[in-house]
């Protein structure tokens, strides 16, 4: 550290910089040890049959598995619906959630709350009370739709739906989040704008298509890219209400992950790990490079 | 965009509001305040004879008072993982910031990765058990700053941008030392997204459930989340405790929102407009 680069502007050769890079040494012993060494390791334990304290070799057989065993390619394809659906409508309900609190409906301020709240509690609590609140014969919603006179599925007992079911809850949980980035997104937009379409002889609809939409995008893109990558994360809201279930149906590849390290098969587990590691990757990077690119031509 | 209230859409609006957003949270306070009997028929209905008390005072005394043990331990990881995280991570975000070196480009993409990438899991538990933290609090606390530290350097990143540098040469001048300049002169300075930085990650923290459930089993550790998802096999049958506990659990997020509303707001959004 003594003798500082004199490149570095503001600086005679002997002085020390007065913005030390050893500020970067607790953070980078903590993160380093226990997300980035953990991180490259999982490439080679996924290639091995793991017990914790021997690791075998094996080549890609856990990938063989992994691609081969049908629960476990259902556990991939529910992943990636999962991050899209969940992405899809927390997009588009935050967005229309989010013009209708900027605009000058009664009671604002509280709606706002209400629709954010639910980001805050635990989803392991939001969990449970929703699969009480599906139970297909006795729970509130099916009672209310029977209400009205319709016969509501078993939401998280009919293998078609389940999945969509614990997507549903997520967005429920999710959408107040989307819709305070894009509250903020919206009141950044600056009202002339508003007014050029106005006196353009733009109605409310034209004002969002041509004005809000494309002034928004920021947003939108946070919203998109923010969303997509926690969906394909989700974890905890599929384990407190389905458990992967009915059978593997609404399994995901986090899930699949805590069963194979359950069952003992950690270097499987590991390659579920690995996997999805690409799959963010792979997914994430090019949309977001995609709606930026967007971004500078418009 | 229009002044002129709607009396007919914000009417409409409120009422589904409170049907989509609301009865969920209705419904676990009702159920918690029933009878087993009661409870156990998962209906939308005031309770006949309120019980919330006994109900606490059952799903306290649980297991040798499990919630308390878990209660505590959740405080402590909270705060201890926090209190790192802010004094860390403002030092990174803060050197990042301020200083041009060639070690930029490799910390944005850490930085991104963390945000991003899940962790390893079990190579992760490998490397506990191997230096000794698997299962202990302390591991608890450095996992989750590792985990969270991202976050941290993002929002005090662009937080340091808006203090001026005018402020750093003249603390230099009058002979501060970097300890002493950031410490007294930056830190204090960074109150307000301080304040941001420990709500948010408080609340993240003390929900977190899948980190404990791999890194920290077993009854001594138990935390507040890993108690709740616990009870939720052990209730099968006893609706009007497990939605106590889950009030419980949702009490500590509602303080916290009811106070610092405006925090998390500035927090979670931090970004999301500049583009």
């Amino acid at each position: 550290m003594t003798a500082t680069p004199p490149r570095l502007e503001h600086e005679t050769p002997r002085r020390r910089s007065p913005y030390p890079l050893w500020f970067y040494a607790p953070v980078a012993v903590i993160y380093g040890t226990l997300f980035l060494f953990p991180a490259l390791s999982s490439v080679w334990f996924s290639l091995t049959r793991w017990t914790l304290f021997e690791a075998n070799f094996i080549g890609l057989d856990n990938f063989r598995a992994f691609f081969r065993e049908p629960f476990l390619v259902q556990g991939l394809v529910n992943t990636v619906v999962f991050g899209f659906v969940t992405s899809g409508l927390k997009t588009v309900l935050g967005l229309l959630l989010a013009v209708l609190l900027t605009s000058g409906i009664a009671a604002r301020d509280f709606l706002r709350s209400v629709v954010f709240f639910p980001v805050l509690v635990s989803t392991i609590g939001v969990g449970i009370a929703f699969t009480a609140m599906m139970h297909p014969t006795q729970g509130v919603i099916n009672e209310g739709l029977a209400i009205l006179g319709v016969k509501g599925p078993g939401w998280l007992t009919d293998p078609h739906i389940a999945l969509l079911s614990v997507a549903a809850v997520d967005v429920w949980k999710g959408v107040g989040l989307a819709t305070v980035i894009f509250i903020a997104g919206i009141v950044s937009i600056p009202k002339d704008y508003y007014e050029a379409a106005r006196i353009d002889g733009a109605r409310s609809l034209a004002q969002f298509t041509y004005v809000t939409l494309p002034l928004v995008r920021p947003a939108t893109v946070t919203v998109v890219i923010l969303s997509f990558i926690s969906g394909l994360r989700t974890f905890d809201l599929v384990w407190a209400m389905t458990k992967g279930g009915p059978g593997f149906a609404s399994d995901v590849v986090a899930s699949v992950i805590y069963k194979q390290y359950q069952a003992g098969f950690y270097g499987l587990s590991t390659a579920g790990n690995v996997i999805l590691f690409v799959l963010i990757a792979a997914l994430a990077l090019p949309l977001y490079a995609f709606l930026n690119r967007g971004e500078d031509r418009s | 965009m229009t002044r002129r209230r709607r009396p007919l859409l914000s009417l409409a609006s409120i009422a589904v509001f409170a049907t989509v957003f609301l009865v969920p949270f209705l419904f676990i306070a009702l159920t918690a305040a029933k009878t087993r009997a009661e409870a156990n028929r998962l209906d939308f209905s005031w309770p006949t004879s309120f019980a919330l008390w006994d109900n606490l005072v059952a799903v306290v005394s649980a297991r040798n008072g499990m919630l308390l043990t878990a209660y505590l331990n959740s405080t402590i990881i909270t705060v201890a993982s926090v209190a790192l995280l802010v004094v860390f991570g403002s030092m990174v975000g803060y050197v990042r910031q301020r200083r041009k070196s060639r070690w930029n480009g490799l910390v944005d993409f850490l930085v991104l990765a963390g945000l991003m990438m899940p962790p390893a899991v079990v190579p992760t538990i490998w490397l506990l058990q191997q230096i000794g933290l698997f299962a202990t609090l302390p591991g608890m606390v450095f996992i989750q700053v590792a985990y969270n530290v991202s976050f941290c350097v993002v929002l005090t990143r662009a937080f340091v941008a808006t203090v001026p540098r005018e402020l750093d040469e003249a603390a230099i001048i009058d002979g501060a030392k970097p300890l002493d300049l950031f410490f007294r002169v930056i830190l204090p300075l960074m109150k307000q997204v301080t304040v941001t930085n420990i709500v948010v990650q408080s609340v993240a923290i003390f929900n977190d459930f899948v980190n404990p459930l791999y890194y920290l089993p077993g009854n001594a550790n138990v935390t507040v989340q890993l108690t709740l998802y616990n009870f939720q096999s052990q209730y099968t049958t006893q609706y009007n405790l497990l939605f106590t506990n889950i009030l419980l659990v949702t009490i500590p997020p509602l303080v916290v929102f009811l106070f610092f509303n405006r925090q998390i707001v500035a927090g979670m959004t931090a970004g999301a407009v500049k583009g």
